[in-house]
């Protein structure tokens, strides 16, 4: 395993050495300072806000912000679907393409619009290229643009000393697009391709194989795809198997690359957040903090891989490793990555809200499955989706913030701004929604007809597994799947091609999805302009510090003991209990 | 609110065309000049015909003869494949080596078809490898040869599994075992810059160089 722990220290080594760079120039970014691509960019900016009609200048207070955000949101939910719906009449449809379902449309609009990007749609079964194009990746951008919108002017309301406004909206929205998202995924986009990722517009491929067969190769714009996909932690796959597919992530390099494009936005932003509010430690705290329960996910899952899984042992398979082998629980994943880098990628695309897999979850051990399970479990603050993943960790700072207050004896304060009975009610909803979403979700699914109909594993803890974390990870908007739970008929239908809408599971989901996406973000917003133009007062003696290790580990406390208590029943029943027993069900 | 919708709507069509058109077609654009190979699906020619993506797995077998010579069905009528001998065999597949129809094979770790998928798998393995491998037990199959990779395409064997299945080509083949075994290692790719991923005998490839000693492959 030594070689395993190897290039898993070499990635965080380079994701550390990135967060500082790439934490400057974001904070230049929202900050409206002068950065490298400002020559190039620049007139393209002016022009943008020229055609939009916006006066960039025009600070928003929190409802102005949350209302731009809204309504810009609802009408391009309306778009996407619309652009769904009438997919036969594109262009860029070499298989002739129909609309799927109206439900499993509405599950996929809204899937995408959250940044979570559930798959009940089968990609290169289901879809044109020019809804993978100008529907789906055009939200990859979009959606994750929205979510450091939301951070950002979080930051500014934690910052402002005057006034109620939190930035302008479409000033923001613009600036992430054109200096972060974009130009990174232009770059990426390429050096995708020229490790293997495909980039075309031709049909399917039909070729004559060496023994007389024939196979048929999908083809497709996927590197422009797969780019924004990472960087966005978006994870809608161009293919059904996502970064599984050769022409996805076709070397260990491409892996190791879309990994960096993942974690870079979400690690940078915490530097970028010490910067904007005056002290590097701030932001190196929560760093820290992250840094620690996405290690631990790391170790478990690696560990669990590689010891391999209960039925294979009963079917009187070594697992272990040996000389050109790597051994493990190899179902499920590539051996170009083998058993190291699925579980890096596993820990990686969970504790971001990222989704997309180059593994099949289903598969994982019983452990390797309770890490994933953790992580979303923490509601995705370990770094977590693009800004999705700071503002909730924020909130659980001053949560945290608050508990320690409580145990001093002091009126709560943070970074010098009293935390109120409002912020700490507004912080308390926004913690507390997305659980329950998960929570009443699954418990409806797993106690109907109409939901369980969805499992493929048969009514026993991989099933109950199967159902929680597909609620778990739309309510999280992550994406993610153990892939047998399904919106489709399975499997009489190959792979998702039919489609037959589960209307139950593509609706209740797509639901879940929107509901847990949109309402933490206006309790987001409603923090931010109930802190904005706060008075500062200075730290004293008595102020609890929040850039020491002490509140590190009282942070970690609060993100482990609310996500602990809120799910541990549930955990019990799935993947703890497949992960205690080597018997098979 | 009237703004914030006239904005809306013209942000969403920009957006469209710029990030759903521009962006893509130009990116295919500047690929399909400077990277024809790579965009276009990493194709293999044997002879000027394309034979199949170095990138994706495909099945090297024949459909199996029956008593009365004509190929045995499975219970749902499908014809029943056996492996070609003369051939390295990829991985296990879920979907039929299928390079445009992907699903996981979503085998439970606890499952009873986990176990029945891996135990049938382990008994065909040593079938076809022992009467070229005399030394072969079970306990020395290699993880891959035996459980399902995740994309049901994946173009690479373990080292291991190579060079068990190295007998049989040899015996097959009529080749001397070293020669086979220069081959495995021609077509074997390391990990990325030495570091990245694990290691992995493309299959493709191999079989390429097996029907083509002379190198007139591309």
């Amino acid at each position: 395993m030594a070689q395993g722990w190897l290039q898993i220290a070499v990635f965080f080594a380079v994701l550390v050495a990135l967060v500082k760079p790439v934490g400057i120039y974001m904070a230049r970014v929202f900050t409206n300072q002068r950065v490298f691509l400002s020559p190039l960019v620049g007139p393209i900016e002016r022009l943008a806000y020229k055609a939009l009609r916006v006066r960039p200048d025009e600070g928003q207070d929190w409802k102005g912000y949350a209302r731009s955000l809204v309504v810009f949101s609802l009408l391009f939910w309306i778009a996407l679907y619309l652009i769904l719906r009438t997919q036969g009449i594109h262009p860029f449809n070499p298989e002739g393409f129909k609309s799927a379902p109206w439900d499993v449309n509405f599950n996929t609009t809204s899937s995408f619009i959250t940044n979570t990007n559930w798959q009940y749609y089968g990609g290169e079964t289901t879809l044109s290229y020019f809804s993978q194009m100008a529907g789906l990746a055009v939200q990859n951008f979009v959606s994750a643009a929205v979510g450091i919108a939301v951070v950002v002017a979080l930051i500014r309301g934690i910052v402002a000393r005057s006034g109620r406004e939190i930035g302008n909206f479409w000033q923001d929205l613009v600036r992430i697009l054109l200096y972060i998202l974009a130009p990174i995924s232009i770059v990426g986009a390429l050096f995708l391709v020229s490790q293997g990722v495909i980039q075309n517009l031709s049909h399917a491929t039909v070729i004559h194989t060496l023994t007389g067969g024939s196979q048929v190769l999908g083809q497709g714009p996927v590197a422009s795809q797969e780019a924004i996909k990472e960087l966005g932690t978006n994870g809608g796959g161009f293919f059904n198997v996502n970064s599984a597919f050769p022409f996805e992530n076709s070397t260990g390099l491409t892996n190791f690359f879309e990994m960096l494009l993942i974690l870079v936005i979400p690690a940078g932003l915490t530097y970028t957040y010490g910067r904007m509010v005056g002290s590097q430690r701030q932001g190196w705290a929560i760093f820290s903090a992250m840094a620690v329960l996405f290690i631990a996910g790391v170790a478990v899952v690696y560990m669990a891989e590689q010891h391999g899984a209960a039925a294979q042992h009963a079917a009187g398979l070594h697992t272990h490793a040996f000389d050109g082998s790597t051994g493990g629980n190899m179902e499920g994943k590539e051996q170009r990555f083998g058993i190291a880098d699925t579980s890096l990628w596993t820990a990686i695309t969970t504790v971001t809200s990222c989704g997309a897999v180059n593994g099949a979850f289903e598969s994982l051990t019983g452990l390797g499955q309770a890490a994933p399970f953790a992580n979303l479990g923490f509601s995705e603050v370990i770094f977590g989706g693009v800004g999705a993943g700071l503002y909730s960790m924020l909130l659980y700072v001053i949560l945290a913030v608050f508990i320690g207050g409580l145990m001093v004896g002091r009126t709560p304060e943070y970074l010098g701004k009293k935390i109120g009975a409002r912020e700490i009610k507004l912080v308390a909803l926004g913690v507390l929604v997305t659980p329950l979403f998960t929570l009443l979700a699954s418990g409806l699914a797993s106690a109907t007809r109409l939901g369980t109909r969805s499992i493929y594993a048969g009514i026993n803890p991989q099933g109950f597994s199967e159902t929680l974390y597909a609620y778990l990870s739309q309510a999280n908007n992550n994406g993610s799947a153990l892939a047998g739970y399904t919106g489709f008929v399975q499997p009489s239908a190959p792979g998702n091609s039919g489609a037959y809408g589960i209307s139950f599971a593509d609706l209740l989901g797509g639901a879940v999805m929107v509901g847990a996406r949109f309402l933490p973000i206006l309790f987001v917003l409603a923090v931010a302009g109930s802190l904005a133009g706060k008075k500062v007062s200075p730290a004293g003696l008595g102020t609890m510090r929040t850039d020491n290790p002490t509140f590190g580990f009282l942070l970690i406390g609060v993100v482990i003991l609310v996500g602990a208590l809120t799910f541990f029943p549930a955990l019990l029943l799935g993947p703890v209990v497949q992960s205690l027993t080597t018997r098979l069900f | 609110m009237k703004r914030d919708l006239t904005t809306s709507l013209l942000a969403i069509v920009v957006m469209t065309v710029f990030l759903g058109l521009v962006y893509p077609l130009a990116i295919t654009g500047i690929s399909q000049v400077v990277f024809p190979g790579k965009a276009n699906g990493s194709k293999v020619s044997v002879d000027g015909k394309v034979v199949g993506s170095s990138l994706i797995a495909q099945p090297f077998s024949h459909p199996a003869l029956g008593d009365n010579g004509k190929p045995r069905l499975d219970e749902e009528g499908e014809e029943i494949l056996a492996p070609d001998k003369a051939y390295f065999q990829p991985r296990p597949s879920a979907t039929g080596y299928s390079g445009n129809v992907t699903y996981f094979g979503n085998v439970g770790p606890n499952s009873v078809e986990g176990r029945e998928e891996v135990r049938e798998n382990l008994a065909a393995y040593v079938a076809l490898e022992k009467p070229f491998d005399r030394g072969l037990t079970k306990d020395q199959v290699p993880v891959d040869a035996v459980t399902q990779s995740a994309s049901g395409v994946d173009p690479h064997i373990s080292e291991a599994n190579a060079s068990i299945q190295a007998h049989r080509i040899a015996a097959v083949r009529k080749l001397p075992l070293a020669r086979v075994e220069d081959l495995i290692s021609a077509n074997t790719d390391g990990r990325s810059l030495g570091l990245l991923g694990e290691p992995g005998v493309n299959v493709l490839e191999l079989n390429i160089a097996l029907d083509h000693p002379t190198g007139e492959a591309q």
